[in-house]
This record gives structure tokens, sequence and C-alpha cells, in this order.
């Protein structure tokens, strides 16, 4: 007996597996897009990590 | 065997059976009226949250036609114009289609929330609901008032455009959502005047059904007497400006013309030329509604250049 490795249902809902396939990764894509967006926009950010912050330093050099 | 024979032969849905369940051309109008709602407010939107936000409310929207037709699919299989939808057709199977509804509700709320505002969302998830419930399960069958009440929930996405800009609603808003409210009854009767025995077999109480054919021409010409002051009056407002106001007059008394030709035919006549005129009006109502919100992105556009007619 011949081997198919693609079965009959994959031929079938070849159309509707790539519909779906392409509304996830236009999803992903809008999300990643928001993402990047929203944090572009609201300015530049202190790095709280190893930096040191000057507005917490105790004032007149103590 | 016998299993994998049977599987051929029952229709199967593919994709595009998925995106009919939306109702794609419903959701084409939700995108052009609330694109301008969205740009019609005062504060600007980066482009690609703007686009985000309307489309999750056309997400919305559709899901809310999913579980329309969800719950409709008895009397869609009735009526000639809905009889080839997905379910009505056993493409796809009802609870197939409230789960697709559901998700797709709470997936377009969620991320309405997130791309824009919470004020946004909320009255995009009571919009869903209006239609689900309020409309389609509750008012639909009962009343002949269905296409009145039920047609607000038409009219929100302006108003959702504007709140996932500004984050709140005002009175140009409530205008556009007026305007639309107003409009639904009309261009719907005159649908239901030519589609002459759809509604009653399928046992909705349209208004040509309950009332008489009389009645609902008279009730064309009412609402579309009452739309015409205020589609007028949305041009003196911060959104409108001279080129709305030309619009709308010529749009308006053309709208009115037509209704008083409906009006004024009786049954014989109508039949005697399959009624052509009702079917022009309905035509017209579509242009009707596109040509003012259209006009209202011009007087976006012309505000944003910095020649708003009212300053």
């Amino acid at each position: 007996m011949k081997l198919r490795p693609l079965h009959e249902i994959h031929t079938r809902r070849f159309g509707r597996n790539l519909g779906v396939g392409l509304v996830l990764a236009l999803f992903v894509a809008l999300v990643f897009g928001l993402t990047v967006v929203k944090v572009t926009s609201i300015g530049p950010m202190p790095a709280f990590d190893h930096v040191v912050r000057p507005e917490l330093l105790p004032q007149g050099g103590e | 065997m016998t299993d994998i024979h049977l599987a051929e032969q029952a229709p199967e849905a593919g994709f595009g059976d998925y995106v009919q369940l939306l109702k794609p051309r419903v959701m084409s109008l939700v995108v052009f009226t609330a694109a301008v709602g969205l740009l019609a407010a005062p504060v600007s939107m980066h482009p690609f949250v703007a686009a985000t936000a309307i489309l999750f409310i056309a997400l919305g929207a559709g899901a809310s036609g999913a579980l329309n037709m969800w719950w409709d699919a008895d009397i869609d299989a009735v009526m000639q114009r809905t009889r080839d939808r997905p379910v009505p057709a056993g493409r796809i199977a009802p609870d197939e289609a409230l789960a697709l509804g559901l998700a797709l509700s709470g997936i377009a709320v969620v991320m309405l929330g997130l791309a824009a505002n919470w004020v946004a969302a909320g009255l995009l998830a009571f919009t869903i609901f209006f239609y689900a419930v309020v409309y389609t399960m509750w008012l639909k069958r009962t009343t002949p008032q269905n296409i009145v009440i039920g047609g607000a929930a038409g009219a929100f996405p302006p108003m959702i455009g504007w709140a996932a800009a500004t984050g709140g609603i005002s009175l140009e808003p409530a205008l556009m959502f007026a305007l639309i409210f107003m409009w639904t009854p009309p261009h719907f009767w005159a649908l239901a005047l030519f589609m002459k025995d759809d509604y009653a077999n399928a046992g909705v109480p349209m208004l040509t059904v309950t009332h008489g054919r009389r009645a609902t021409r008279a009730h064309v010409l009412a609402y579309t007497l009452a739309l015409a002051p205020l589609a007028v009056g949305i041009g003196f407002t911060a959104i409108g400006g001279w080129v709305y106001l030309a619009v709308a007059v010529a749009l308006n008394l053309w709208f009115i013309r037509g209704a008083v030709a409906i009006w004024r035919r009786d049954e014989a006549a109508a039949e005697t030329d399959r009624y052509a005129v009702e079917k022009r009006f309905f035509g017209f109502s579509l242009s009707y509604l596109f040509l003012h919100f259209g006009a209202l992105l011009v007087e976006a556009a012309l505000r944003a250049q910095g020649w708003g007619a009212w300053g």
C-alpha cells in the first residue's frame, strides 16, 4: 500500500487552516505593534536597576 | 468506511463561512462610522492605535453578528434573504457560532480596553449585549418596534470611536448616534415593504405585518421628517461646517421627497412597478448615511488643516 504523508483532510481544510493561521499571525503582529507604540509613546524612563538615582541621594552631600 | 463516506457528504465550513458569520457588510459600515467618530474627535490618536481600536470595534460588531446568527437560525432558515447563512444552511453548527461569538466578544472588548481605554471597551461590551440580548433575543420577536430600539445597537460605533479617542462622550457623538438611530427605521421599513412575505413567514412582528403596509408607509415618512432637522443640526456643532451643511440639506431634501413618494403610493401602484420607489429609497438610504459620515470626515480633514468653519 502506498504511504500517503498528506491526509485528504489536510488538502480539504487547507483554506480554513491557512485563514486561521493568517488571522493568528495578524493578531500577534497587532499585539507586538501595540506594545511598541505604547512603550515608545510614554517617553524616556529611568532604568531603576543598577543605576544611581540622583533624586534618592541624601541632600547636602551627607 | 461508512463514517468516512458520511463525512464527505456533509457540507463543511470553509474559512469564508466563518467570515460570513461575522456579517462583513455590517462590519464595513461599523468600520466606517467608528472611524469617523474617532477622526472627528478633538483628540488625536497614534495612527496604529487608532487602526487597532477600529479593528476591534468591528470585531465586536462581528461577534454580535455571530451571536445573532446563532439565536436566529430558526427564522433565518425560513426567510429567503437569510436561508443561505452558514448556520441555517448547516455548514456551521449553532454551538460553534455561539462559541465563536462569545470568544470574539471577549477578545474585542479586552483588546479595545488595552489599546484605547475602558470607557470605549465598556461601550462596546454594552453594544454587543444590546444587539445580542436586548434586540435579537428579546425585542425582535416580541414588538413591531424591534427595528427602532434595535437600531440603537448599530448607532453606537461612532460613539465608541469618539470614546476611544477622548476617553469620554459628549454632544457630538450623541448626535452621530441619533443620526444612525433615526435613520434605521425608514431604512429597514422600506426593505420590509418590498421583502413582502419574508418577515410574515418567519413570524417576525415587523410593522408591515402587525400594523399593515399603509401604517408602515406613514411611519417611514414620520421618521424621515424627524431625521432631517437632526441630520442638518449636526452641521452647527463643532464637528460640522459648510461642506457638511450643504451635503446634509441636499440629502435630506432628497430623502424626504422619497419618503413622501412612498407615503403617497398604495399597494396597487407599488405592485405595478414591483416596488421600484421603495427599492430606490432603500438603495438611496445607504448612500444617505455614507455621505453624511463622509462629509463629517471631510470637515475633520478641513479642521486638521486649520480651515474649520466654526473656528
